[in-house]
């Protein structure tokens, strides 16, 4: 198919590639459809029209074809509900009888694509192998035909046969039916209770009735109305152009066109038709879109800005004499209402210049949000209740975007957790340094060049001038997490921020970037706050660790003290789950059963 | 990246093989006849068979194409039935016009669909609602009815363009370009809107991702994140589509071109069509099936400049 889908619909194929869903149940499923205004009036629409179509000689009493030469181009009255055209032929009794080559045309294309389109995508992605490579070439070639070009060679061989023509758009147009419902049957087809299906001896005709047709309805379904919008398009726009339904029998793209020679002198007469026209297609193509957002019900959670209440924040003063960053009483929570979450529940934090603090937690402890919070970072759908952060001593506004995003980079930098996701796979190594030194620092060309070799000199890159030049999907994980080393170093920072930096990358390469932080750390007499769910980090690297459970501080202490004599009982349960600690040929000890036993103990 | 392009031109041979295969293979499916329908009800039998041979019909389907392919490969598309000109001659001085408008529209759908996608991906609120509204109007607006709108209020109220005809660029490049206008804004209507949708939730899409929370971590200012990286990663699957999109606009083409009186490849065919003169017509599907071509090269093409992985690959 090379006209496309609905806009609105934007390409409707990918998307539904995107999201192979089934429609869900289809009682609950029809009432959520009409709950939609506009697929209630896209629905209404199209069955006036199509009475207006099935009726439309009991409807107006006028003969389409009827002139009246001294009743031309008259505006609306009580004879002439929509007035007349050039001809004096009512402009109503045209309309009514017009649709009906449109309706036939929709139904004969979509009937066409339907079972072109389900056959060929079905048989593709049930069966695979070579037939589904040829089908994909031929949906591939399909698409790349200009439609309208092969449908003038059929109309004129066909001796303008409107039936030929639709029957061919419906061909043209099952390559995209057929590439989504390969799409969904690909899907189905790796799901479990299929190979479940298939190994108790349930036939294929079996498998396919039972369990692959009723999951490609919904998308068959959303494809056919936004289709159906296309062939209005392409039926009407054939008959504008003076093809397929002949003269002088109305037709609504004969009625534009009647319409485009009067425009000078009788404008009114394309309002009707045009109206007519852009509603029909409208519908079909609000229909489709409809009935997709009502399978997928995608809760596009709107950006909420979180805004706390915007008065200035109390300074910190209990803060000890050699801290450098402190954060006191830091909230973070998800959702509203009922539904909210605390994420992080009140934490207080202190980092002494050129220490080294590990945050130590399960997942979804909160260790990884404290960090984010810290350079205004929350991600989408949390935000901040409360929290005050001190740097150097002077207060910050954690609510401040601009306060934070001056000490990005500069005062504080950041290295993630997965290397490879951190770095813009269009651009190289050397781009991303470049741009970090030249936001902070001033230098020419060269002396920017000579900066980007250094620094990846310093994080161990043995031919750097080579690695500059290099993308993301060029260099290996451990390099990636080096290269974000690099640019978190970039503008030199006072602070270096690290979400589990060696949780992504091989075993091997862990110990050698952690070495590599040690050292840096060491010889730039940087503060570095790493966040890890590994005791092995917290006891090669850290001064002091500070123990998250479930969003609140257990408790912080320094790293020999926490190993020996642990005063919280879920730190010497987590002590315990650590795996290093297991002996061989004894289940591993997991936090759930440790912190089991202290509690049955301490009982 | 060398693959790719081979991969596309390989790909483009079946393809304009099929198309121009189809006319030939439904000639002989056809119920009427060519030969008959030139001749009308009076021809005599002697006539008629004459013709026949004259255009080669009472040969088999595929000695017909292959003589019509081993003849178009030496550079002769035949003669028009009718008027008996070159085939040749009659594309050529039309392909200049038809060109300029898709060379356009590609332009025009380009700059304004991202430009409104980012926008609406960034705002969301008001400008988000009229690109939805826009949408909506380029989704129930063919761009036949668009193009008669553009002539009302530009040309029979405004007077600001002309309705209707071509001026040739080397008689008046002014002239050209405003004779241009109307078409070329008509027919990127639905475009826009397609590209602007589908860049908007790549912007959505790519603004999720790690690298742009990494960007932001080490200081890179908000415009550079948003027009450079985000976009350029949101821009991948935009191009994708456009190849799709713009083979979509061919049809549109045809369809304009006949509402601005254009003497282009479309209106010619539409002639060709009305006319039954299938040997101009074939010509027409040919030129139409290599600018198909010409387009999915340019998309690819312009898909490996922005994406590192194909274009080192």
């Amino acid at each position: 198919m090379t006209e496309l889908p609905s806009p609105i619909a934007g390409l409707s194929a990918l998307e539904t590639l995107r999201t192979p869903k089934a429609l869900p149940k289809p009682a609950g499923f029809l009432a959520r459809l009409f709950g939609r205004p506009l697929a209630l009036l896209a629905v209404i629409w199209i069955a006036i029209v199509v009475v207006g179509g099935l009726f439309a000689g009991q409807i107006s009493s006028y003969d389409p074809l009827d002139q009246d030469l001294l009743a031309i181009k008259q505006l609306p009255s009580a004879e002439h509900l929509l007035g007349t055209d050039a001809l004096g032929r009512d402009v109503l009794s045209r309309l009514l009888h017009g649709t009906t080559p449109s309706l036939v045309g929709v139904v004969q294309a979509l009937a066409v694509v339907s079972l072109i389109g389900v056959l060929l995508g079905l048989s593709a992605g049930y069966f695979g192998g070579w037939w589904d490579r040829l089908v994909v070439q031929y949906v591939s070639l399909l698409q790349a035909i200009p439609v309208i070009v092969v449908l003038l060679s059929v109309l004129s061989i066909f001796g303008q046969s409107m039936s030929a023509a639709m029957v061919t758009l419906g061909i043209l147009g099952s390559a995209g039916v057929s590439r989504v419902v390969r799409s969904v049957v690909l899907g189905v087809r790796e799901e479990l209770y299929i190979a479940a299906a298939r190994i108790s001896g349930l036939g294929d005709a079996r498998i396919i009735l039972t369990h692959i047709l009723p999951r490609i309805f919904g998308p068959v379904v959303v494809q056919l109305a936004l289709f159906a919008c296309i062939t209005v398009v392409i039926q009407t726009g054939i008959n504008f152009l003076g093809l397929g339904v002949p003269p002088p029998a109305p037709s609504w793209g004969g009625m534009v066109f009647e319409a485009s020679a009067s425009i000078n002198d009788f404008p009114w007469l394309l309002l009707p038709t045009g109206s007519v026209l852009a509603l029909t297609i409208l519908s079909f193509g609000l229909l489709g879109d409809s009935l997709r957002d009502t399978a997928v019900e995608t809760w596009a959670a709107a950006a909420h800005r979180h805004t706390l209440q915007a008065r200035a924040p109390e300074p910190i003063m209990d803060a000890p004499a050699d801290t450098v960053l402190a954060l006191r009483d830091l909230t973070i929570v998800s959702g509203q209402g009922e539904n909210a979450r605390i994420l992080v529940d009140h934490v207080n934090l202190d980092l002494a210049d050129a220490e080294t603090l590990g945050i130590v937690g399960e997942s979804g402890s909160g260790k990884t949000l404290t960090v984010l919070s810290m350079l205004g970072l929350l991600p989408a759908g949390t935000r901040m209740t409360s929290g005050r952060m001190s740097l150097d001593g002077k207060t910050i506004d954690l609510c401040n975007q601009g306060q934070l995003e001056a000490l990005r980079g500069g005062t504080m930098g950041m290295i993630f957790q997965e290397p490879m996701a951190a770095l813009d796979p269009c651009f190289t190594v050397g781009h991303h340094l470049a741009e970090v030194i030249r936001r902070h620092k001033r230098g020419s060309r060269t002396d920017i060049e000579r900066q980007i070799i250094a620094l990846l000199h310093q994080v161990r890159i043995a031919n750097p001038e080579d690695v500059a030049r290099r993308y993301p999907h060029q260099i290996s994980g451990g390099m990636a997490q080096r290269v974000g080393i690099a640019r978190a170093l970039a503008a030199e920072p006072r602070i270096l921020l690290a979400d589990e930096p060696t949780t992504a990358l091989d075993v091997t390469v862990q110990a050698e970037i952690l070495e590599l932080l040690r050292a840096l750390s060491a010889s730039r007499n940087m503060a570095v706050v790493i966040v890890t769910h590994d005791w092995g980090v917290v006891a090669d690297l850290c001064d002091r660790a500070m123990v998250l459970y479930q969003g609140r501080a257990l408790e912080t202490a320094s790293v020999v003290d926490l190993f020996e004599k642990p005063s919280h009982p879920y730190t010497a349960a987590l002590l315990k789950a650590n795996p290093h600690g297991a002996k061989p040929g004894e289940p591993l000890p997991t936090i759930e059963e440790t912190l089991r036993s202290i509690q049955v103990g301490a009982g | 990246m060398l693959a790719t392009i081979r991969t596309r031109l390989l790909l483009s041979v079946p393809l304009l093989l099929i198309v121009t295969l189809v006319s030939f293979v439904l000639n002989s499916l056809s119920p009427s006849d060519l030969a008959r329908t030139i001749l009308g009800a009076d021809g005599t039998q002697e006539q008629y068979l004459a013709l026949r041979h004259e255009l080669g019909l009472d040969r088999s389907v595929l000695i017909q194409y292959a003589s019509w392919l081993g003849n178009a490969l030496g550079g002769d598309l035949g003669a028009s039935y009718l008027t008996k000109e070159r085939v040749l001659s009659m594309l050529n001085p039309r392909l200049g016009v038809t060109l300029s408008i898709m060379i356009g529209v590609m332009l025009v759908c380009v700059s304004l669909g991202l430009l409104f996608g980012v926008l609406s991906a960034l705002r969301g609120g008001w400008v988000g609602k009229a690109i939805d509204v826009l949408s909506l109007v380029g989704l129930m607006m063919p761009s036949f009815l668009v193009a008669l709108l553009f002539i009302m209020v530009f040309a029979v109220w405004l007077r600001w363009l002309p309705a209707t005809g071509y001026v040739m660029f080397s008689q008046d490049p002014a002239g050209w370009l405003a004779s241009l206008v109307l078409p070329i804004l008509s027919v990127s209507f639905l475009p826009i809107a397609n590209i602007a949708k589908q860049t908007r939730d790549g912007m959505n899409d790519v603004l999720r991702r790690d690298f742009i929370r990494a960007l932001r971590a080490s200081g890179v200012p908000e415009g550079s994140i948003i027009w450079k990286h985000a976009l350029r990663n949101a821009a991948l699957p935009v191009i994708t589509v456009l190849g799709l999109v713009m083979v979509g606009a061919i049809s549109g083409t045809v369809f304009v071109e006949r509402v601005f009186v254009l003497p282009g490849l479309g209106s010619l065919a539409v002639d060709a069509a009305q006319q039954n003169d299938i040997a101009v017509l074939q010509g027409a599907t040919l030129y139409f099936g290599l600018l198909a071509v010409a387009i999915n090269l340019i998309v690819d093409l312009s898909y490996g400049w922005l994406n590192p992985r194909v274009r080192l690959s």
